[in-house]
């Protein structure tokens, strides 16, 4: 559950990117926030994942209040998170299986269960022949789909992602959207920030359109199911 | 994942107690994990880090030399230490006899403990044997050496103005032609290697910043990087101390081979002063060799390498890791 109360994010230097921010998004729930860029599609994930903290309101994930999260305890916060990126983020250095079975190292799991989530993560986003390929070694949509793998091998309770389909064709758009949908189905609450509207509107979920760092009123719902 | 079906997966029957040791397990494991995946790193880039090592091995190798070349000159400066002698040049005039009765009457007296009698003839003996001038020497007429009465005071020989005022004394009787007094070259010598030390001591500091700064420099590079992994460790929960871990372990690995690279070059050192030094020794009769480094010594020589590893990566830890924060 994500519930956000008069938030107001204002970044140093005075750029207000979020204004009096009221939302709720229920557990297991399937929403796109979209808007133009530097509408505060990003900062809204950043204030979930607390990369940034709000400047005002109230922000509860999951039953706890952000305020109340000191900075010693983020890091065992984040890893009821999964993140997505447009630019994939891998580690060039890194198997596809060590890159998949990052967040799994960092919660130190035991190396059987590694191996077995990891492998799971792989075959779900079909790319289990590839667990010892280098990253730079993938196609572009390969490589964005070890990005799903990594984001959801710890099994978060929030998958956020952030333009996730930004350098990806249509086709490969819709497949990444539809494994998405597969992974809210089975109870993860799923946040995706993107401006491809057309795409958003076929999958028919619920839409927060942002401008200027306010939520507009009538992207409240889908406009067509 | 909630917290309420995150309690599903916890054993019903789980304790405190096993809770402890699965944090405890989690912990071995992720310090074994940040141990060998350092070593690994090391590895990777061969090159650059048997440099750095390198380097690190020959600033603690130099101190530690240096340490171990006043050890030794300390070892044989001790032979003569403490023992404060004064040797007598008798008158050439004075006969072996009377140079017996006179080192007899001298043993009497209440400051001198000991008194040894070296007789001219033996003293030429002994000088043609060991000076490699028998043949020069067969050809003088007659003995130029004097005889020789070595004196060793019950003084303590801290004591500069009683030990003078002794020779004084056993300068003014007719027999003695000049006295001379042992250690006053082996005080020198002394308040020598005291400066030495002192030396070695601030050399010894100046290359211990060196090895910090070298490994801090190295570390802060290998995190520059790595940076994008920083961050995403960071993004998906890594503590600081899980991200410090492989940096520190990585210092950890530059202090112990550097510490084995000083170790090696001292010791293969050692061996090669070894047979010119004993030849040396042979010359004076002394049966002197070389003090190596000895278990203790190698010991420290490590565990400094391993201080200044971890000392130097912590540093730069945790001046630079912090900084890193997600975008």
């Amino acid at each position: 559950m994500i519930r956000f109360t008069n938030v107001h994010m204002n970044y140093p230097g005075g750029n207000e990117a979020l204004r009096n921010i009221n939302l709720h998004i229920e557990q297991g729930a399937m929403v796109y926030i979209t808007g133009r860029s530097g509408a505060g599609k990003s900062t809204l994930l950043r204030l979930i994942a607390l990369i940034d903290r709000h400047s005002r309101g109230q922000i509860i994930i999951n039953g706890q209040n952000l305020e109340r999260v000191r900075n010693r305890r983020i890091p065992i916060f984040r890893r009821h998170i999964g993140f997505m990126f447009q630019d994939h983020r891998l580690l060039n250095d890194r198997t596809v299986f060590d890159n998949v079975a990052l967040p799994l190292v960092i919660a130190g799991y035991r190396h059987q269960e590694i191996r077995k989530r990891v492998q799971a993560a792989l075959d779900k986003v079909s790319l289990l022949t590839k667990v010892n390929s280098y990253p730079m070694a993938l196609s572009g949509g390969e490589q964005q789909r070890v990005g799903v793998a990594r984001a959801v091998v710890h099994r978060p309770a929030i998958l956020l992602a952030d333009e996730p389909t930004g350098n990806l064709d249509p086709a490969l758009s819709w497949d990444t959207m539809k494994l998405f949908e597969q992974f809210n189905q089975v109870g993860v609450t799923v946040l995706i920030a993107s401006h491809d509207l057309d795409m958003i509107k076929r999958m028919s979920k619920r839409i927060i359109t942002l401008k200027t760092g306010r939520i507009l009123p009538l992207g409240g719902t889908p406009t067509a199911s | 994942m909630t917290p309420a079906n995150r309690k599903k997966n916890t054993r019903p029957d789980k304790t405190f107690k096993s809770e402890l040791k699965r944090r405890f397990d989690m912990w071995l494991l992720q310090h074994a994990q940040a141990f060998i995946f350092s070593l690994g790193q090391y590895i990777k880039y061969p090159i650059s880090n048997i440099l750095t090592t390198a380097v690190i091995g020959i600033s603690l190798a130099l101190p530690a030399s240096f340490y171990l070349l006043l050890d030794n000159v300390r070892y044989v400066s001790s032979s003569w230490d403490g023992s404060v002698q004064i040797t007598l040049f008798l008158q050439t005039d004075v006969d072996e006899t009377r140079a017996a009765e006179f080192a007899n009457t001298l043993s009497s007296n209440n400051n001198i403990n000991e008194t040894v009698l070296i007789k001219r003839a033996d003293a030429l003996a002994e000088y043609q044997k060991l000076s490699g001038f028998a043949e020069a020497l067969n050809t003088l007429d007659e003995n130029p050496l004097p005889n020789v009465v070595l004196v060793k005071p019950t003084l303590d020989s801290a004591d500069e103005a009683e030990t003078e005022a002794l020779i004084k004394e056993l300068e003014a009787m007719p027999e003695v032609d000049t006295a001379q007094y042992d250690s006053r070259w082996l005080k020198r010598l002394l308040y020598l290697l005291d400066i030495v030390n002192r030396l070695i001591v601030i050399l010894s500091t100046l290359l211990a910043i060196a090895v910090l700064l070298i490994i801090g420099n190295t570390i802060r590079l290998s995190i520059h990087n790595r940076r994008s992994e920083i961050e995403i460790t960071k993004l998906f929960g890594g503590t600081d101390s899980f991200i410090q871990r492989p940096f520190l372990y990585s210092g950890l690995w530059y202090g112990v081979f550097g510490g084995i690279i000083a170790w090696l070059l001292i010791t293969i050192s050692m061996q090669m002063l070894h047979g010119p030094v004993k030849q040396l020794a042979n010359l004076y009769a002394s049966d002197f060799q070389l003090i190596g480094l000895g278990f203790g010594n190698s010991v420290i020589l490590l565990a400094s390498g391993i201080a200044l590893g971890l000392i130097g990566s912590w540093i730069a830890v945790k001046r630079h890791l912090r900084a890193i924060e997600p975008v």
